[in-house]
């Protein structure tokens, strides 16, 4: 799990449905053909310029109390802080699709070509988003095969549920993802902007159930973390 | 159907070669600029507004179509300025400080153009004090601001209190938009509005500035 992984473009690219769904779009057989022929095309471009690789490195408990010290409030006042203690394998990891799809959708919202860069966007979004998945999954494999019990990865990520992106800096001082490509700037953003950064928690799924009634649960519009409990509970 | 039309359907339809076509067509016509901009192009992105409301559309439709909007304002604003149509007002957009996430900003500052607004658009990841600066300095009574992280949201009250604290409450209204945010958000933070896609954020803007 440590070091530089460079992913098959067939791993990395999202399923149709997938990117559908998270647009709240109509399924595929629901969707004009107009829209269709937008997906299509946004898969094309996906196919042709993305560049999915990672950089990631396990991690001690104390280590990722290093990386998690500096909240702006109590760390065990967000989800991450009440997950980690009970947790039994951590790694740190930062995925990107890399500079030239980023690009790509930059130009098409510069020359307002707007409805195909929305949705190479989207593509490029839940494509981003299965990069997390591959390494969680990757990373349950190796903890199985290293002697952890059924361990049920879930990826946590700076910018949601309590966790600032201002997280980041000390997870980039830590893992080094320039060796990737991607850097920070000073307002704690990635670039290229389709890349993802996190930390890989792993141990019995128990370990992820937590009740959604913190402050910022309150303006939570997506309520994703009921399903991703679902999905490790359920296994 | 008369050439207006023919924009409007076609602006709906998202055909933008052919909007373009037709606007020239109509200017060439000596159709009045503001007419082919009230009566083709606004009337058409209005249509897709509703359809949009009532989810008979969706958003990358919607895009289609302001590409579409886009491809008839070009030839037509030279003889919007010559013959004296007046823009709406002008507003300042940005995605604030910590957050990228611009679609939803970018959506929102073409509707606005397409219905006749001067539009900032500061980008994103844009300073509390960059919104008000801007504002005072191009005389725009209106801020509009976006954000997507519920991490980032909170920054959004800086330039509220910046509003406050420079004595421009009621010269400069402020208005807020993006998927984490709602009405009780905007209430909270003492902004004037809040808008859920850009359709809404249109209407809330002119109801906002007393524009019809």
């Amino acid at each position: 799990m440590n070091g530089i992984t460079d992913f098959e473009l067939e791993d990395a690219r999202p399923a149709r449905e997938e990117v559908l769904s998270a647009q709240d779009l109509p399924g595929l057989g629901d969707l004009s053909e107009r829209l269709r022929d937008l997906l299509e095309d946004a898969f094309a471009e996906y196919d042709a310029l993305a560049e999915p690789r990672a950089i990631a490195e396990e991690l001690s408990l104390a280590d990722l109390e290093g990386v998690l010290d500096g909240f702006d409030g109590p760390v065990e006042e967000t989800v991450i802080g009440q997950v980690y203690p009970r947790a039994a394998a951590f790694a740190l990891y930062v995925a990107t699709l890399g500079t030239p799809l980023a690009e790509r959708i930059r130009e098409m919202f510069a020359t307002n070509d707007l409805g195909r860069g929305w949705m190479l966007d989207a593509v490029a979004s839940s494509g981003a988003d299965r990069l997390s998945t591959l390494l969680s999954a990757r990373f349950e494999t190796k903890l199985g095969r290293n002697g952890h019990s059924a361990p049920r990865v879930l990826p946590y990520s700076p910018g949601y549920c309590g966790w600032t992106v201002r997280g980041q800096k000390k997870l980039f001082a830590r893992l080094g993802p320039e060796q990737i490509g991607v850097t920070l700037n000073d307002s704690c953003l990635m670039t290229p902007i389709k890349s993802v950064s996190g930390v890989l928690v792993s141990g019995p799924g128990e370990i992820h159930r937590f009740r959604p009634d913190f402050g910022f649960c309150d303006e939570c519009k997506t309520r994703a973390c009921g399903a991703r409990m679902a999905s490790v509970l359920r296994r | 159907m008369d050439i207006l039309n023919h924009i409007a359907e076609s602006l709906r339809k998202g055909e933008d070669q052919r909007v373009g076509t037709l606007t020239r067509e109509a200017i060439a016509a000596g159709v009045p600029a503001a007419d082919i901009l009230q009566e083709g192009l606004i009337a058409g992105m209005n249509v897709v507004g509703d359809q949009f409301r009532l989810r008979e559309i969706f958003l990358p439709d919607v895009l289609l179509s302001a590409r579409a909007m886009y491809a008839g304002l070009e030839p037509l604003r030279p003889h919007l300025a010559k013959a004296g149509v007046p823009l709406r007002g002008k507003v300042v957009i940005g995605t604030i400080k910590g957050d990228l996430h611009d679609i939803g900003k970018n959506l929102v500052g073409i509707m606005l153009k397409g219905a006749g607004f001067e539009v900032i658009d500061l980008g994103h990841d844009v300073e509390p004090e960059a919104f008000v600066d801007t504002a005072v300095r191009e005389g725009a009574p209106l801020i509009g601001m976006s954000a997507l992280l519920t991490t980032t949201m909170s920054r959004m009250k800086e330039v509220v209190a910046l509003i406050e604290s420079r004595g421009l409450s009621g010269q400069i209204k402020t208005i807020v938009g993006g998927a984490p945010l709602s009405p009780e958000f905007a209430r909270e933070i003492g902004a004037d509005d809040y808008a859920s896609d850009g359709s809404t954020a249109v209407e809330r803007v002119k109801a906002l500035l007393g524009v019809a």
